[in-house]
């Protein structure tokens, strides 16, 4: 190992690390399974670290987030070909797979039996098609701007904007029926 | 409540901090006079208390810190390789206690240190060390009972790391902890010794006879082999202390 190949390793350690949490959770929503969202964010990070030469400055959360992002799909496309039952809102980039729910998706009984609020809240941010559950993500827990986040998923940023409107909708239209239901 | 359909995107820009100076004076304008864009600005503002309320964004499982920190970081960087390196996948881990404390990630940061500086053993067994001493609970199995530690060792690890008490010598066990090592999984026994503590290595191997006592980045490090086993202590303790913790170890463990 030479001396630079530590330094960079250092210097990737110092960037990316802290970012282990939003690297986490990000693939956590988007597999919905912890041990799962751990191997993309391992991968994740080896990969990173194989490109860091390619790494030109900028915000080093959202580097590390589009990373994450393009593993989950890369997995997601690799088990749509080894199922036998076909993974129907992770396909091609078209508009037309935003009106899908995930066929194993939590239903909004099941965000209802769920007593715990964290969980509850989850559950529904979970029950989202995958494009529209990234961009909540992004906006509401990571708190990123537009911009990066269509740099994050290659996206226009009218797009986000108009799949971030939606997932409001979707979400808020869960959000009440619970809280009918729960009267 | 629904906002005016004309409205809607502005406001969620208006909401997000996204609009410039002039639409968002006319959208606040437009808001004064309209009940609906009103209602539903704030039931923005309701979601996003709801998706930012403590525990939906979840931290990163402690393990997969540590496996950021001590093998993906400290892994050779395959450039432009794509496929070079599948998912790791480290199940035995899986048996670790999930839900643990969250250790600040610049920690990491700086523990990486020491594990970088060169890919040696020695390297290796005080980053690990200091691992346990930033975050407590890096000790899986807190406990100063020996016949706690040791069964819980059992499916862990496929040998049984001998678990000697020494406490009336001075050396209470802290805890147990699995480890990695090596390029394999570990017994780590931590021992104290008035306010410092000992992270004793223990796995099986053969190799050559030891190379005795070392001293990395201020740790003292003290190796032997018995029974089949290879161990190492590793401690900022007095060195003398350390040696007597060896030879008192040494005597009691089957050999």
């Amino acid at each position: 190992m030479t001396v630079e190949d530590v330094d960079a390793r250092r210097r990737f350690a110092t960037l990316a690390l802290p970012h282990a949490d939003a690297a986490y959770n990000l693939a956590l929503r988007l597999t919905r399974s912890p041990e799962t969202a751990e191997d993309i964010v391992q991968d994740a990070y080896v990969r990173a670290l194989a490109s860091f030469d390619a790494y030109r400055g900028g915000d080093p959360r959202a580097w590390i987030l589009m990373i994450v992002r393009n593993r989950f799909y890369d997995w997601a496309r690799e088990r749509k070909l080894k199922a036998t039952a076909p993974l129907s809102a992770v396909g091609d980039d078209g508009e037309d797979d935003f009106d899908y729910w995930d066929p194993d998706q939590q239903t909004p009984e099941d965000a209802l039996a769920r007593k715990d609020e964290a969980a509850s809240v989850q559950s529904m941010v979970d029950g989202l098609p995958p494009r529209l559950r990234e961009v909540i993500v992004l906006k509401e827990m990571e708190d990123l701007s537009y911009r990066q986040i269509a740099e994050i998923t290659g996206a226009p940023m009218g797009t986000v904007m108009s799949r971030l409107s939606r997932a409001r909708a979707l979400l808020a239209e869960t959000w009440t029926r619970r809280q009918e239901g729960a009267r | 409540m629904t906002a005016c359909p004309d409205k809607a995107m502005l406001l969620e820009a208006l909401f997000d901090g996204e609009l410039d100076a002039v639409h968002a004076a006319e959208m606040e304008a437009h808001m004064a006079g309209c009940a609906s864009c009103q209602g539903a600005f704030e039931a923005l503002g309701a979601m996003r208390a709801m998706l930012r309320a403590p525990g939906v964004r979840e931290a990163a499982p402690e393990r997969l810190r540590a496996r950021l920190a001590t093998e993906a970081v400290a892994t050779p960087a395959v450039a432009n390789d794509d496929h070079a390196r599948p998912v790791v996948r480290r199940r035995w881990m899986a048996g670790l206690g999930g839900g643990l404390a969250v250790a600040a990630c610049a920690m990491l940061a700086i523990f990486v240190g020491p594990a970088l500086r060169g890919d040696g053993l020695e390297e290796e067994l005080v980053a690990g060390h200091v691992r346990s001493l930033q975050a407590s609970h890096l000790i899986d199995v807190a406990t100063s009972d020996q016949h706690v530690v040791k069964p819980w060792f059992d499916g862990k690890l496929d040998f049984a790391p001998p678990v000697i008490d020494l406490a009336q010598q001075g050396f209470p066990i802290v805890g147990g902890r699995l480890d990695y090592i090596d390029h394999r999984a570990v017994a780590a026994v931590v021992y104290r010794r008035g306010r410092h503590l000992i992270n004793l290595f223990i796995w099986p191997s053969d190799r050559a006879p030891p190379a005795g006592k070392h001293t990395v980045d201020g740790y003292t490090l003290l190796d032997w082999n018995k029974g089949g086993m290879t161990y190492w202590a590793v401690s900022d303790v007095n060195p003398n202390d350390l040696v007597q913790f060896e030879s008192l170890h040494q005597s009691r463990a089957p050999g």
